[in-house]
């Protein structure tokens, strides 16, 4: 079974990562939930029963928590996790053609990863650097005051790099 | 503390702690409610019942807001009255409208407030939320585009059933009920008792209707349609019907499902003897030779999936033997119909009962023999009536008609199954005589009768005495089990059932249920104890005669292979 599978890669890793935090102590939910965000790159389904049975809360409310932050993602991220400022100064600059750009040339949707987990797209809510709008981030780059040429220049070269 | 305040320029009493809508209730001024539940945590979430408040800006919600000292509160001014409907008409702005094809048009909060505010016009029109429905579950089905986000539903899932198989999902505009990784409810630890549907003021939650397939079934001339009824049926039908209790309710059921086309019809009282005999026989066993004690009862299928999925650890407490209906189903297959000259494939079974679990029950894999399953459609109290009236009966021109078949003697004590502690009570008798060889001097016990949640009793059987407790409600089943496992508390017998007060107040009853109507429900089968001239399971005269023709004797080789689960579900995600 698929699920047995990753649970048993993870579950020593997921174990250390709990043994942090006391048990059955819920204020330890979201800072635990932080560390497996930053350990995986989103929250797995199969490993939030163990921290269910840590904190001993239901599963469905610890979804419920994770699910009003925008800041936690439920599917992995792509090979490049591209975020993009909807903001309102990039929204002025023109990021919303942009993100139809990324949209329609790397064949992903808006908050969500492509089916080969190359790309991800996440929106920004606001960057905070909108002297230099439009703004975009791809893994760990910035990139600043992008113009359609630079967009398109972009598109090439991360789809070149997993080809 | 007593102090007074004013409402509407009138002075009244009221106590500190208490809510302005406690006050309200008491000197009867009606505010209307929609978030709000009576013994449950308020979260003023839908402002309904906003008041206004002389010296505070806003108006507040009289659920949850405490009552100060000479506070003025205004429940009915023009401006209250405006919030309250421009409150309605924005819940009614993405709301599908389609009342017509809804299963709760009728029976619809929404409705009733949009009426009680006199909205006859769409005054904004928002955006429609596209949501999957989610109906993959046997037994509940979910409509997220007609729910107005009251919360009551994860408020009882929470508080009453303590399993919380369903929150609020994301913030905002995007807020919507749902489940963990947006999967459906059969994925979850949703254990179907359907107290949400009880509670869920608009077409968002429903039952899965399985009237459809009871129709073709019926009209299938291949198939023998019989039919099996709980003990909680026929009061609940009369109550649907309004028939006096005083009439021949039982009898006139029959008359009823005989006329819809049902070629047989069995009481499941039958079964839950059967079943009384068998958990009698278990826990003696367990009891002599140290076997595992507490024993839970296993009749209610939503505290059997609850101890799957939550508790596993408490899998061999316990009782290993089928639910009435599931035993019902074997004989009628396996027995019954063959001696009317019908072969076991062609039988269709149909079990009414006051249950939204059962449904899951009956469609579960350990449920069936190869491709037939024990019982081939389960419908809820609801739907059986909803079957009379779409079949035009009428319960005025019919006459009770008595069984026809010899399968549907039944005790007293497998009539009290449907009521907490009744099956209790009536395992009680079994035991009694099975340990002893005497009957109980009193058979009633008192102590597991009432409207308690949690009812402890202890009982002596010849030289021992037995600790045991009836809970209903699965949160205080889990604080019992906990408090267990602690080492607080001890028990040999433990019955547990979902739903507050039992089956009588099961998911699949009629909605809308009051204090008065579980009264009149609970009464009526009390009143069976004490008018039955059979009160114990061991003197029914069926259940022998099955004993002596097919299944040698209780908890035999016969027994186990045909009306016990051989192993529960063996491994947990």
């Amino acid at each position: 079974m698929r699920i047995s599978i990753f649970v048993f890669i993870m579950k020593e890793p997921i174990a250390e990562l709990l043994s942090k935090y006391p048990v059955n102590r819920k204020e330890g939910l979201l800072p635990i939930l932080q560390e497996m965000q930053r350990e995986y790159g989103f929250l797995p389904e199969e490993l939030l029963g163990e921290v269910g049975r840590h904190l001993n809360l239901p599963v469905n409310k610890i979804f419920a928590v994770a699910a009003f932050y925008d800041y936690f993602r439920f599917k992995p991220q792509g090979h490049h996790h591209i975020q993009i400022c909807r903001g309102t100064a990039c929204h002025l600059a023109g990021s919303s053609t942009y993100l139809n750009e990324l949209e329609k040339h790397l064949k992903v949707k808006a908050g969500s990863t492509s089916r080969d987990r190359k790309f991800s797209l996440e929106l920004m809510n606001c960057m905070g650097a909108c002297e230099s709008a439009p703004v975009l981030r791809i893994n760990e780059t910035f990139y600043h005051h992008v113009t359609p040429e630079d967009l398109t220049r972009i598109i090439r070269s991360i789809k070149d790099k997993t080809d | 503390m007593q102090f007074n305040i004013e409402v509407n320029n009138q002075q009244v009493s009221a106590k500190r702690g208490e809510t302005i809508k406690n006050v309200l209730d008491r000197i009867g001024i009606h505010v209307p409610t929609l978030c709000y539940m009576n013994g449950f945590s308020p979260t003023g979430g839908c402002r309904m019942c906003v008041v206004e408040v002389d010296g505070v800006g806003g108006l507040v919600p009289s659920c949850s807001h405490p009552v100060t000292e000479w506070m003025k509160i205004k429940t009915h001014s023009p401006r209250v009255l405006n919030a309250r409907k421009v409150l309605v008409e924005l819940l009614l702005a993405g709301h599908p409208d389609d009342c017509l094809y809804c299963e709760r048009s009728g029976s619809c909060r929404l409705q009733d407030l949009a009426a009680e505010m006199n909205i006859r016009e769409r005054k904004y029109i928002g955006k429609r939320r596209k949501i999957q429905i989610d109906n993959l579950c046997s037994s509940i089905v979910r409509d997220p585009a007609k729910c107005v986000l009251c919360g009551r539903c994860i408020r009882i899932c929470d508080e009453l059933i303590g399993v919380s198989a369903i929150d609020v999902i994301g913030r905002g505009t995007e807020s919507r009920i749902g489940t963990a990784y947006n999967k459906g409810l059969n994925t979850q630890t949703c254990v179907k008792c359907g107290q949400c549907i009880m509670v869920c003021p608009t077409g968002a939650i429903t039952e899965k209707s399985n009237i459809h397939a009871v129709i073709e079934a019926l009209n299938n001339p291949d198939l023998f349609p019989v039919i099996q009824f709980s003990p909680a049926v026929p009061a609940s039908i009369a109550e649907e019907f309004n028939i006096k209790a005083s009439k021949d309710i039982l009898n006139l059921l029959r008359a009823v499902l005989k006329r819809a086309g049902f070629r047989q019809v069995f009481d499941t009282s039958m079964a839950a003897d059967l079943n009384i005999m068998e958990e009698a026989t278990e826990f003696i066993e367990r009891f002599k030779n140290g076997g595992k004690l507490p024993m839970f009862t296993s009749c209610c299928p939503s505290w059997v999936r609850f101890i799957e999925e939550l508790k596993p650890q408490l899998k061999p407490g316990l009782s290993t033997s089928f639910s009435p209906q599931q035993i019902m189903g074997r004989l009628i297959k396996n027995y019954i119909t063959s001696s009317a000259g019908q072969k076991s494939e062609n039988v269709f079974v149909v079990s009414v009962t006051p249950c939204t679990a059962r449904k899951h029950e009956a469609d579960h894999d350990r449920m069936k023999s190869g491709n037939s399953p024990y019982v081939d459609i389960a419908i809820t109290t609801r739907e059986l009536s909803k079957i009379i009236r779409l079949l035009g009966i009428d319960f005025n021109s019919l006459e009770p008609e008595p069984s026809d078949t010899a399968f549907s003697m039944r005790s007293s004590s497998g009539n009290l199954f449907d009521i907490s502690g009744g099956h209790l009570e009536g395992l009680l008798r079994t035991i009694h005589f099975m340990m002893t060889g005497q009957e109980m001097s009193t058979l009633k016990i008192n102590e597991l009768r009432g409207l308690k949640q949690k009812k402890e009793a202890r009982v002596k059987i010849g030289k021992v005495v037995l600790n045991v407790v009836a809970v209903s409600g699965l949160a205080n089943a889990k604080m019992l089990v906990d408090e267990i496992e602690a080492g607080r508390e001890s028990f040999q017998i433990i019955e547990v059932m979902a739903c507050p007060h039992g089956c009588i107040n099961g998911g699949g009853q009629k909605l809308d249920t009051d204090e008065k109507g579980l009264k009149f429900r609970m009464k009526a089968l009390y009143d069976v104890d004490e008018e039955e001239i059979i009160k114990v399971a061991h003197k029914n005269p069926i259940i022998s005669d099955l004993y002596e023709k097919y299944l040698a004797k209780p908890g035999s080789e016969q027994c186990r292979e045909l009306l016990h689960v051989s192993q529960f579900k063996a491994e947990l995600t």
